[in-house]
């Protein structure tokens, strides 16, 4: 990373334990904003969060890596999930598996050359009623046939920030 | 993205939980938390704690400060009546936060939302903020000198675990959602180490109801055991998928009967650490006293490979379990490899023997429900489709003929 990077994550952390407060409460909170700006967490980002949160970059480390959404490995712009439990295995998730790693060009747990796709799985995501379902990002699809897929993956290579959730807002007191 | 609730129509879309709050706030903390105790309400996440007897332990509690947890962090295969309650019904669930805010004598309420329902913490910050504006949250609420109460949503961040209380408190806490050694219980140290109720969304937004329409109202639904009325949510091989709502102490068949499901050779009730239930055993009751539940009803239909389900919730174990306890984290993981012997048909009747005995292990020395459960539904396919399971000839053999 830069050094000019740096400084800007730096800022930027700064300004996240700023409104959460230096506790390890923000932690969590720090971490999500950080791998939804930057697609990854990597070893400076950890350091210098754990630098302004006062812990040792190891529970920055530990934290990351036990939570599904806070992988620390470069992913996707748009990171979809295909949910793969039973009511939604029973709907067919099989073939929308398929059908995604046809319309993408990746595997389960790859990341497309372009850095703008990850494809990965979901446990559960309580969508059971309507499966197949899947998330883009933070955004929800149910009942997907293989024809969705494609318009999925159509929507997230024309649109910039139509999937940019608001962030705005606090996490934690 | 489509929200959207199916089945009968509930309870909770005729009931004013402000109402019940304020009927509350009217009351003294000790007459809230007997209310709650005289309606025999018993947690809606699943393991059917008493919510008066919780309240009145964390009520009873020291604390410079206490908190509310409200559990939404719902990540049981099949079950999502709170992501419904929490669309649909937001208010009611506040209400009850409220409520057990004054009963506890907390002043802060945390919503620890999953991360996979990200999408509905804006229609949650909405609502919160228009509850502050209406006095109903913030200072002196609902006109009560002296009690303050506020309501912030927290996100998870997708993992399974963090549904057991003592791990979501680790979350919140920003560690990993390792379960806590009980005790002490939250109800003594829970979050920051302060006395803490965690509650599902479920159960704050009855405890919303109770107060609104009454203890007796309230015990007119259900058993003398499982008092009140509880949503399902019913996915899998039926007509009619969705959320309902039945008294406690339905049969699983007349369950069945009502959404459209009743050819299915057997039913996954409680999710993937629930029981799998046979065709020949739907006369069963749900309810605590018989077949205990947070809701969640997964049905097969008459075609369906067990063996492939069995696997299916095994895999999510292994992918889920946080890997702190033995038990858990290599039981798990055999489990799965004797789940995938009898589908290549390479597992002797003295390995699944074996398997059996771990299983038992997995129950007694795993740290948490999770590990606790996580065979109970592989352990109950073996036990009513053994003979489907195990006498799958080799994969090999199988190629040749």
């Amino acid at each position: 990373m830069l050094v000019t990077q740096q400084e800007q994550l730096r800022n930027e952390v700064n300004a996240l334990v700023d409104r959460l407060g230096p506790g390890r409460s923000s932690l969590i909170p720090i971490l999500q904003d950080v791998k939804w700006r930057y697609h990854d967490i990597d070893s400076d980002a950890m350091q210098i969060i754990a630098d302004l949160l006062d812990i040792h970059p190891v529970e920055v480390y530990g934290v990351a890596t036990f939570y599904a959404f806070l992988d620390p490995a470069a992913q996707g712009e748009y990171v979809i999930r295909l949910c793969r439990t039973v009511s939604c295995e029973l709907a067919g998730k099989d073939a929308i598996a398929r059908q995604l790693e046809a319309e993408l060009g990746i595997g389960f747990g790859d990341t497309s050359e372009d850095g703008r796709f990850t494809l990965d799985w979901a446990a559960c995501m309580g969508m059971c009623d309507q499966g197949p379902a899947l998330l883009v990002n933070d955004r929800v699809y149910t009942r997907v046939t293989p024809d969705t897929v494609r318009q999925i993956a159509a929507e997230c290579r024309s649109a910039y920030s139509g999937h940019s959730a608001e962030r705005e807002e606090g996490y934690l007191v | 993205m489509s929200i959207e609730t199916q089945g009968n129509t509930l309870t909770f879309a005729s009931i004013d939980g402000d109402a019940g709050l304020k009927a509350a706030l009217a009351m003294s903390r000790a007459d809230i938390v007997d209310t709650v105790s005289a309606s025999g309400m018993k947690g809606r996440g699943g393991a059917g704690f008493p919510t008066g007897m919780k309240w009145n332990f964390a009520g009873s509690e020291r604390g410079d400060e206490k908190y509310v947890l409200c559990n939404a962090d719902e990540g049981e295969p099949g079950t999502f009546k709170d992501r419904v309650i929490l669309t649909e019904f937001p208010d009611l669930v506040f209400a009850g936060m409220t409520i057990a805010g004054r009963a506890i004598g907390a002043t802060v309420g945390i919503v620890y939302l999953r991360g996979e329902y990200t999408y509905l913490r804006s229609h949650l910050n909405a609502v919160i903020k228009k509850r502050r504006a209406d006095g109903l949250l913030g200072k002196d609420v609902g006109g009560v000198k002296g009690f303050d109460f506020d309501i912030i949503v927290a996100l998870g961040a997708g993992a399974y675990v963090c549904g057991e209380e003592t791990a979501l408190i680790e979350s919140l806490e920003g560690f990993r959602g390792e379960p806590r050694n009980r005790p002490p219980f939250p109800v003594v140290a829970g979050f920051r180490h302060r006395p803490t109720t965690v509650n599902n969304v479920e159960t704050l937004a009855s405890a919303a109801c109770i107060f609104a329409e009454g203890v007796d109202w309230f015990k007119s639904f259900g058993t003398d055991r499982s008092t009140g009325f509880k949503l399902f949510s019913i996915s899998g091989d039926c007509e009619k998928p969705g959320v309902y709502e039945f008294p406690f102490g339905i049969s699983v068949a007349d369950l069945l009967k009502e959404v459209g499901g009743s050819d299915a050779k057997a039913v996954q009730i409680g999710g993937a650490s629930g029981t799998c239930v046979p065709r020949k055993d739907f006369a069963r009751q749900m309810a605590f006293e018989d077949i205990p539940t947070g809701g969640s009803v997964i049905v097969f239909g008459p075609q369906r490979d067990m063996l492939a389900v069995a696997e299916n919730f095994l895999d999510f174990f292994v992918d889920e379990s946080c890997g702190q306890c033995t038990p858990c984290r290599l039981g798990n993981v055999k489990m799965l490899e004797g789940a995938r012997m009898l589908q290549e048909g390479t597992c002797s009747a003295e390995y699944v023997a074996e398997l059996r005995e771990l299983s038992i292990t997995m129950q007694v020395a795993s740290k948490c429900g999770l590990g606790q459960t996580s065979s109970n539904a592989f352990m109950s396919i073996l036990e009513h489709f053994g003979d489907e399971i195990t006498s799958r000839a080799p994969q090999a053999e199988t190629a040749r003929s």
